[in-house]
């Protein structure tokens, strides 16, 4: 069952064409990496589905609803999460802080009420809490629960922007190379996180990955890019070996 | 014909003072190229540079000519200086940090140049001083004259410099992108320190302009503050936008105190620039740049 | 030294940390109600103009500390604080509503300014506020239907509950509660989501965005909740001064408010009111020791400004986290003596952040 499509979107930054006429479709909980060259539209389809960027052209499709036109700051709310390349974590918090600022989407108090801390607001905030600790024992980061994001090794980081979107109670969890930077032991981690995200929580997945080991590890579907468009799709096997991907990763015969 | 010379004096007074503002503006968006910083006291570095002027010429009675081209450069060594010793330690603090920085900068050298020089206004002569030229009919003043001269010649200066020496790529290189110029062996902090040392000569070299036109005076650098509406409005990454947004504002400023009611014409800058900064936030010449995530 | 156990959720939502924060916050605001009896009516005075001062600093350190938003237009917000008190109250409107619809009507003000700077950020914003400030001084001054522009405006004594409030002693407490209230209110934004959001916008848009966070809405509440207690600190101001010169709310007064939130550490609110102090007292300090100080500088006019100036060049240079900063590295050598570790506050090197991709 289909819970995500994109059909024939497009982006063009001046001439570039960033993203040429992509169509695919996700199915409830199966993990779907996109996998393809530097360059070759990965991220930007990310920024596209998380609505930073407006497509030229094409439709997006989450749960059977038309979110081609949705502002970005509805995203999370429909239950669309994201993680950054490069780590957009909040430098100056708390990893706590961080977590329950992951948790917004589900406040409901207005501003009065939170000006005054209501009771009622005073109830929310140990509820979200409640959820922010569950994200916390689930990646096992108690330890750093009150350091700055500033003081936290890189690996650490990105865990905690893996935390600060499961917080969001997506249904669709978009990872933006998530192995990236981390070493053997950290991808592999990584990887049966994805796992029991995917089993435990019964997330859907749509990873941007270089790293093959994790893709074939973890992933379901795969979907190769270059330069925009689609090049394969199918499973990892059949991608990994289809002739098109080949050339793009390592070169054609002359 | 008489409205049209009105006019086109008007003009003319416009465009002179907007070649101050422009050049200060210059200054500015020098350094935000190149580092990001705005040197909110950029407008009393221009004051320093007209003091100096002022104390080797009428002070110390050298030549008109060898005392500007003294003090630009004993300005433009203090321009390297306080990139050196001071703006260098703020590298990675937040932009505000830095306006902060240099506001307080402002408020010392206004300081200073109180307690050197005096609080009264201040002049020397000069070649331009109170002489007109005549221009098929139109008779204009030699100072404001020398002003847009001097604007353009220094433009042209510049320009040759930034795209045809050695130097001036670098600089360039290094504004565009500072890791790759290190690694091409460039000396980035030091080439940055010579863009501020740039700056601050522009900045002097404003100040002398303006001299036969304005009395040189403490509170000098306050013009400062019409210079950002003229770099705003010319885009903050543009070298020939700041010049024509300085132009403009000029020109703009001129013309309301003469069709617009009293009162209005010290406004005119502000709203320009909040204007431009609510319809079109590039400004004219804007570089267009938005972040990849 | 103290250590934290927790135990309860509760505990990080609270106001204080443990009951020893408690204690001490009471007795300072114990000691604080007491002083009127101790000084003289001068340092009342003085006082008075520093909780003053704090309000407007807690305002804007809502903004430009916690929200990332920097303001060199506050003093235009004072002002609209200011007079909107005063012409209410020559019109016969009882003080207790001149003050909330003075905090009210000017927060209303500094949403209008949100609007049209949302898309602004860092320096442009600067640009902007400072431009407006200097507008909105210049309508000051031509207004003088209303404001009597530069003859001044006479502030009528307020009256709560048929009680004059004037003299040194008034201000004092009537300041002293206004800056209770605000730095309650700021506690409370600052444990909600609220707050959090406030943070998030600082810190990076593109991922507040992804959590939810609606930009727009949230920066014009921080222009507007920052507006509103300038706005009172404005009110009050009025009564402080007495009588009311447009030229009074000047671009050095938002510079004097910025210094406030530098000064005092951005990013918290004991820097607002450190910051207050700092900048209150220093004049009174300068007027104190005119005399004293070597080669004449007590009788340079502009020393004053200058330093301004050079406190805001050192502290920028030297002590990034102000004086709230200094104090929390000063209490952690006294609490971690002797096993305090030279480099536990050690600045780490950073890189310029490129604030042109943001």
């Amino acid at each position: 069952m289909s819970i995500f499509a994109a059909n024939e979107i497009a982006i063009r930054f001046g001439g570039i064409r960033a993203v040429d006429a992509v169509s695919f479709e996700v199915n409830q909980g199966e993990v779907f990496s996109i996998i393809g060259p530097n360059g070759a539209g990965k991220t930007t389809i990310f920024n596209l589905i998380s609505r930073i960027y407006q497509p030229s052209a094409g439709r997006l499709f989450f749960q059977d609803h038309d979110i081609t036109d949705v502002p970005a700051y509805r995203i999370a709310g429909l239950g669309i999460a994201r993680t950054f390349q490069n780590i957009e974590l909040f430098a100056n918090a708390t990893l706590l802080q961080n977590l329950l600022i992951g948790r917004h989407c589900h406040s409901t108090v207005g501003v009065l009420s939170q000006l005054v801390f209501l009771p009622a607001v005073r109830r929310e905030e140990l509820k979200h809490r409640e959820k922010a600790e569950e994200v916390i024992a689930f990646l096992g980061l108690e330890r750093y629960r009150d350091t700055l994001i500033a003081n936290l090794p890189y690996g650490v980081r990105k865990v905690v922007e893996l935390g600060r979107a499961l917080c969001i109670e997506p249904k669709l969890l978009l990872l933006d190379e998530p192995s990236s930077g981390l070493n053997v032991e950290e991808t592999e981690g990584m990887g049966f996180w994805i796992e029991d995200i995917k089993k435990d929580l019964g997330i859907t997945v749509i990873m941007v990955e270089h790293d093959m080991n994790l893709v074939r590890m973890v992933s379901d579907r795969v979907m190769a890019l270059n330069y925009g468009k689609v090049i394969a799709l199918g499973t990892p096997d059949e991608v990994q070996n289809h002739p098109e991907v080949v050339r793009a990763y390592i070169g054609g015969e002359a | 014909m008489e409205g049209a010379a009105r006019l086109l004096q008007l003009v003319v007074n416009g465009a002179a003072a907007g070649c101050i503002y422009g050049l200060i503006a210059l200054g500015f968006v020098l350094i935000y190229k190149a580092t990001e910083m705005v040197n909110f006291a950029q407008g009393d570095i221009m004051m320093l540079g007209g003091f100096v002027a002022f104390s080797l010429i009428a002070h110390f009675g050298l030549n008109y000519w060898v005392g500007a081209f003294l003090a630009i450069m004993i300005i433009a060594a203090f321009g390297f200086a306080l990139d050196a010793v001071i703006l260098r330690r703020v590298i990675g603090q937040p932009q505000f940090a830095v306006v902060m920085l240099t506001l307080g900068l402002g408020f010392i050298f206004r300081a200073y140049a109180g307690i050197t020089w005096g609080y009264d206004s201040v002049g020397f002569e000069t070649p331009f001083t109170n002489k007109t030229i005549n221009l098929g009919g139109l008779v204009l003043g030699q100072d404001n004259v020398s002003i847009i001269v001097g604007t353009v010649l220094l433009c042209g200066v510049l320009y040759v410099f930034f795209s045809r020496t050695r130097l001036g790529i670098a600089m360039q290189a290094s504004s565009q992108n500072q890791l790759a110029a290190y690694y091409m062996g460039i000396p980035v902090r030091t080439v940055f320190s010579l863009i501020w040392a740039i700056s601050a000569g522009v900045a002097a070299v404003a100040g002398i302009l303006l001299s036969p036109v304005s009395m040189i005076d403490v509170n000098m650098g306050f013009l400062g503050i019409k210079a950002f509406a003229a770099a705003v409005l010319g885009g903050f990454g543009s070298i020939p936008g700041a010049l024509i947004g300085g132009v403009l504002i000029g020109i703009v400023e001129q013309l309301a105190g003469y069709f617009l009611p009293a009162g209005f014409q010290e406004v005119t800058s502000n709203v320009v620039l909040l204007a431009t900064l609510i319809l079109r936030p590039q400004g004219l010449f804007a570089e267009g740049l938005g972040k990849r995530v | 030294m103290r250590y934290l156990f927790k135990t309860d959720y509760r505990q990080d939502m609270k106001l204080w940390r443990h009951r020893g924060d408690l204690f001490w916050y009471g007795l300072l605001v114990v000691v604080l109600l007491l002083i009127p009896r101790m000084l003289g009516e001068f340092y009342i005075g003085e006082l008075g103009g520093v909780f003053i001062f704090a309000i407007a600093g807690v305002g804007l350190m809502l903004l430009a500390g916690y929200t990332g938003l920097i303001s060199l237009g506050n003093a235009a917000f004072l002002g609209i604080g200011a007079y909107t008190n005063s012409v209410l109250l020559a019109r016969g409107v009882p003080f207790l509503i001149t003050l909330p619809v003075s905090g009210l009507f000017t927060a209303v003000f500094g949403a209008a300014i949100g609007l049209p700077t949302l898309r602004m950020s860092g320096l442009y914003l600067a640009i902007a506020t400072l431009s407006f400030g200097s507008i909105v001084g210049t309508v000051f001054q031509k207004w003088d239907a209303v404001t009597g522009g530069f003859d001044g405006f006479a502030v009528p004594t307020p009256y709560i509950f048929g009680v004059p409030i004037e003299g040194a002693n008034g201000i004092y407490y009537l300041s002293l509660a206004v800056l209770i209230f605000v730095l309650w209110l700021s506690a409370n934004i600052l444990r909600t989501p609220l707050g959090r959001a406030m943070v998030a916008i600082r810190d990076s848009e593109v991922s507040a965005q992804s959590m939810g966070i609606h930009l727009a809405r949230y920066k014009t509440f921080a222009f507007a909740i920052s507006a509103g207690m300038t706005g009172l600190a404005g009110a009050l101001f009025a009564h402080y001064v007495r009588f009311l010169a447009p030229d009074a709310f000047d671009v050095l007064l938002s510079v004097q408010f910025v210094t406030i939130v530098f000064v005092g550490g951005l990013g918290s609110l004991h820097g607002a009111v450190l910051g207050a102090i700092f900048v209150r007292l220093l004049p009174q300090a300068i007027a104190i020791m005119r005399d004293e100080l070597p080669f004449g500088i007590g009788r340079m006019p502009g020393l004053e400004p200058s330093l301004f100036g050079l406190v805001l060049v050192f502290v920028i240079l030297f002590e990034p986290g102000g004086m709230y900063g200094r104090w929390i590295k000063v209490k952690h050598w006294f609490q971690a003596y002797p096993l305090k570790r030279r480099t536990a506050f050690r600045r780490q090197k950073s890189y310029a952040r490129s604030e042109r991709l943001r």
